[in-house]
């Protein structure tokens, strides 16, 4: 990345403000979301869905993912699968108990 | 002995060496929020009552703190920017502006806390509040970790730009990468905690 002319720097610059301006908009729907009273299901899934499209963005472009090599690719894709396995366990035995 | 890839790309990876390193231990970071996480489910899934985090916690000031973060995420990247574009000076205003608002996040922190101490709700009081205090409080050190590294790049560490400037590029890369997972930890540490 350090290669970049001055010029593709300063487009990333304006990119990283929009991505700002579009992060702050998000927690202040997050926040206005919580007090239409959904049901609890609709929130949770509402809140995350919020969440993964925010840290998406700071992913693809604070941490520049979005052009990255492909190495750092299939490290976090085995780390993903790590990470759900570990979300799901639990949920996996509240299932069975409300079956 | 000199130390390899710290600049170029070693031909294997493609990548210099800081910088798998800091995905690997990021990589390793997501296993470990990610046991807490699990962890909250768990609670509140086995749970026969668990309470709405607004109606405990303070929204207004986790809304603000959600801010200090985002814009301290945005000033290291124009930290990082500044200096692909050689301009030190910019770069020396935009971590300072980084760590400031580290401070200020902290500062928010021990507020919150206290309020909480102050209406007798500590980690032992139930499972919700225990999960609270262990997950923003493990977020908080890494915060405090992010801050001292920053410390050592706006002072004596910034020496290197000098004899070396494209591996003290490469550097304030690597902190950036870990300053954003926090920030990234806290964007799902937020509703899930504080709203939902």
């Amino acid at each position: 990345m350090a290669g970049h002319s001055a010029e593709e720097i300063k487009k990333e610059t304006r990119i990283y403000i929009l991505v700002f301006v579009a992060l702050a908009a998000l927690t202040l729907v997050t926040v206005g979301v919580s007090y239409l009273h959904l049901s609890l299901g609709a929130a949770i899934a509402l809140a995350l869905m919020i969440a993964a499209i925010k840290g998406s963005l700071v992913a693809a472009f604070f941490m520049h993912l979005i052009s990255e090599r492909k190495l750092i690719y299939a490290v976090l894709m085995l780390t993903l699968v790590f990470f759900l396995a570990l979300l799901f366990l639990p949920l996996g035995g509240y299932a069975d108990r409300v079956s | 002995m000199q130390i390899p890839y710290t600049v170029e790309a070693r031909p294997e990876t493609g990548l210099y060496n800081a910088k798998l390193g800091v995905w690997l231990f990021l990589a390793s970071e997501v296993m470990l929020f990610g046991a807490l996480f699990s962890t909250l489910i768990l609670l509140r899934t086995g749970a026969a009552e668990w309470p709405r985090g607004s109606e405990i916690l303070n929204v207004p000031l986790a809304t603000l703190n959600t801010m200090v973060l985002i814009s301290s995420s945005v000033s290291m990247v124009l930290a990082w920017a500044a200096l692909r574009l050689q301009d030190f000076k910019k770069f020396r205003l935009w971590l300072g502006a980084t760590f400031a608002l580290g401070v200020g996040f902290m500062i928010i922190k021990t507020i919150e806390y206290g309020s909480k101490f102050e209406h007798h709700l500590y980690p032992s009081t139930d499972n919700f509040m225990a999960i609270y205090f262990t997950l923003t409080g493990l977020h908080g050190l890494h915060v405090l970790g992010g801050m001292i590294v920053m410390a050592y790049f706006l002072g004596p560490g910034s020496k290197m730009w000098k004899s070396e400037p494209e591996r003290f590029t490469n550097r304030i890369e690597v902190v950036g990468l870990y300053w954003h997972f926090v920030d990234l930890v806290w964007i799902f540490l937020f509703p899930t905690l504080y709203l939902l």
